[in-house]
């Protein structure tokens, strides 16, 4: 789960982390009034939308007084915002970020992960604060420094000095880093991130350390020990079908196809995808109906995918494991009736009572058509979506 | 032979008066595996379908003298489970368990160095030795005894490889479901080193996914080690990419780790790699036939 920048800057300074003096604004009045409460000769003016590259996009704006704070929040909430991680249609913005300006004497980066090839976290700093890290980390990963934290001693004044030392720091400053790292991985373990990154971190002339952007993430696993950070969620950043699906235990992603794909377990979804592309057809989603699926989640996953326009056929694949065929295609049955099924079916059942689900198929009027196995079941649901056409 | 588990093995089932664990725990029965017991703390001294039930991991292992323990506990409880297997020195601890917080698997991952305990999984099928034995949620009777290894990250493309080998009559030694979460307790490589000294493996499947850096790291181990053949397919290749929230991920990593990579890294390896995942049972029957 994602939250925006000014959520996870509340979150940083309950932590110690420090982050600039700010508000958030939904309306441009809001954000005047947030703006006088600011000790400051600039205002910064930020777009609160989730995703990154939001500068480049035009969401991040200086203003030199409270009226330009006033006339930057009027364009910048409820524009569009298009950046490289939102997608052409872009984002609108809902909210602004209005905090002071500082002084700034150098650029960093820090970043909190796991590593999962030693099933650790691993923290990230690198003195190419405030450009593109990837590139950063393609061409020269030598200036990115790591120090993975052992989950029994926790984070330790060893690993902040390598850190901080690594960034080339001293003195007092040195000594604000390192409380800045220990409280950033205080957040992220007690909070159960999945990510937090600070991408600049910097240091003022008046020799401060601060978080000037925050990103964070959180593993959806944990959020039922954090009530308060669930309550941070903005519907409005996700996807309503997604959330829908997800209200019954489904996982779905929607793509740009025309075949709509229901099936069981995450891997065999994707390898779903993977043949109905190598057989020349589109595939419309990603569903994984899950181990637990019941007739009602079936029936769920049926009108979710009926709702996307563009499919022209649909393809259920599974594979009974945990999972019974005869509940799947009783459920197959019941929404197909009861949603008036408009666009050919292909099925593909396999594993337990298989012949009893095959039988319940056979025998409900439908108009299915039977696969018989994987490949089958690309070809006909690519040949059924052609023939839709 | 096979590897992990056999008629030898004695299970447990933590969690086993719930729902799920009391339907896969019969079903494990019922194929042959010797279930000696089961722990959900508060039924202690009951019995549960004609298993003893005992309060605690340790009361479990000493009454019943268990070498394999399977994982059935809700989420939020799973670790303190796996962990309580680790303290109890169980061998071999198999987790069924999806949606474990990432950060508890942490805890258990440092809690697995130095100890007596393999956990496979968590957020897997579980491992099953043909004819022999059963620990886990895959269906049984797609199973045939035999002599190909599979592994694999995802559940249900494992029962899809195993079928197209059956179908073929091609039988399998052991089949093991790593799991498909991030922090698990036994990766590729452990398996592979397995089915390598595994006399009666001839071939090994292995079936991963898109992200991470585990099945090239497999890949660069099997050029070195390995001495039996390999198939394999990467799940993912049409998946599209996932909208991401900073470059933490990426940067850690510092590998390309989209499908067609691990393809092309598992070819110059020597794994002969399946483009589809319905072409796995063929591949495999042309390289035994090498």
């Amino acid at each position: 789960m994602n939250v925006h920048e000014y959520q996870a800057k509340d979150l940083m300074r309950q932590f110690g982390i420090s982050v600039l003096k700010g508000g958030v604004a939904s309306t441009p009045a809001e954000a005047v009034e947030v703006a006088k409460k600011l000790e400051t000769k600039v205002w910064v003016v930020k777009a609160q939308i989730h995703a990154g590259g939001r500068g480049k996009g035009g969401g991040v704006k200086l203003a030199k007084s409270i009226e330009e704070v006033e006339k930057l929040s009027k364009e910048i909430l409820g524009m569009q915002l298009v950046t490289h991680q939102t997608g052409p249609e872009g984002k609108k913005v809902l909210k602004v970020l209005i905090e002071q300006g500082c002084d700034i004497d150098h650029e960093y980066y820090c970043g909190i992960v796991l590593d999962r090839s030693v099933g650790k976290l691993a923290f990230m700093v690198s003195t190419e604060g405030g450009m593109d890290i990837e590139k950063v980390a393609h061409d020269t990963p030598e200036k990115i420094i790591k120090a993975h934290i052992c989950p029994a001693t926790g984070f330790t004044p060893a690993v902040g000095r390598k850190l901080g030392f690594a960034l080339g720091l001293k003195g007092e400053t040195l000594n604000k880093a390192i409380k800045f790292f220990e409280g950033l991985y205080n957040l992220y373990v007690s909070k159960d991130c999945s990510i937090a990154e600070i991408n600049p971190l910097v240091t003022t002339k008046q020799g401060d350390v601060l978080a000037l952007d925050g990103k964070l993430n959180f593993d959806d696993n944990a959020l039922f020990r954090h009530p308060e950070i669930e309550a941070m969620r903005d519907i409005t950043e996700e996807s309503a079908q997604e959330l829908e699906a997800g209200k019954y235990g489904l996982s779905y992603i929607s793509l740009d196809g025309n075949i709509g794909c229901l099936v069981n377990g995450a891997g065999l979804a994707m390898g779903t995808l993977d043949i109905l592309k190598l057989h020349g057809g589109a595939p419309a989603n990603f569903l994984d109906v899950g181990g637990g699926a019941t007739k009602e989640t079936v029936q769920k996953a049926f009108s979710i995918i009926l709702q996307d326009s563009n499919v022209k056929a649909i393809l259920v694949n599974i594979f009974g494991g945990i999972m019974k065929c005869d509940i799947i295609a009783n459920g197959v049955v019941d929404a197909a009736k009861e949603m008036g099924l408009t666009v050919p079916l292909v099925v593909r059942l396999e594993g337990t009572n298989v012949a009893l689900g095959k039988k319940i198929l056979s025998e409900s009027g439908l108009k299915i058509t039977a696969a018989n196995d994987l490949a089958d079941a690309a070809q006909k649901a690519v040949a059924a979506a052609k023939g839709a056409k | 032979m096979a590897i992990l588990i056999n008629r030898n093995t004695k299970l447990i089932t933590i969690g086993l008066t719930g729902k799920q664990g009391t339907f896969h725990t019969l079903q494990s029965r019922d194929y042959g595996t010797n279930v000696v017991g089961g722990v959900t703390p508060g039924k202690g001294g009951t019995i549960h379908e004609g298993i003893p039930v005992f309060n605690t991991t340790y009361e479990a292992v000493q009454e019943t003298g268990a070498n394999a323990a399977m994982v059935f506990v809700p989420p939020a409880f799973a670790a303190d489970s796996i962990l309580e297997c680790i303290d109890a020195e169980i061998p071999l601890i198999i987790a069924i368990t999806e949606g474990i917080p990432v950060g508890d698997m942490i805890k258990v991952k440092s809690a697995l160095q130095g100890s007596k305990s393999r956990l496979i999984g968590p957020n897997c099928p579980g491992v099953i030795t043909p004819g022999e034995c059963k620990i886990g949620i895959m269906p049984g009777h797609i199973h045939m005894p035999g002599s190909v290894g599979v592994i694999s990250r995802s559940g249900t493309l494992t029962y899809e490889a195993v079928f197209q080998l059956t179908q073929r009559e091609i039988g399998q030694s052991t089949c093991v479901g790593i799991g498909g979460d991030p922090v698990n307790g036994t990766n590729f490589i452990d398996v592979l080193e397995m089915f390598e000294k595994d006399p009666d493996t001839k071939a090994v499947i292995m079936i991963g996914e898109i992200g991470g850096t585990a099945e090239t790291e497999a890949a660069r181990w099997i050029k070195k080690h390995m001495t039996k053949p390999v198939v394999s397919f990467i799940a993912g290749a049409a998946a599209p990419k996932g909208k991401r929230m900073g470059h933490a991920g990426a940067i850690i990593s510092g590998a390309d780790d989209s499908a067609e990579a691990k393809f092309r890294i598992l070819q110059e390896c020597g794994v002969t790699i399946a483009r589809s995942p319905a072409e796995l049972g063929q591949k495999v029957a042309e390289v035994l036939k090498k």
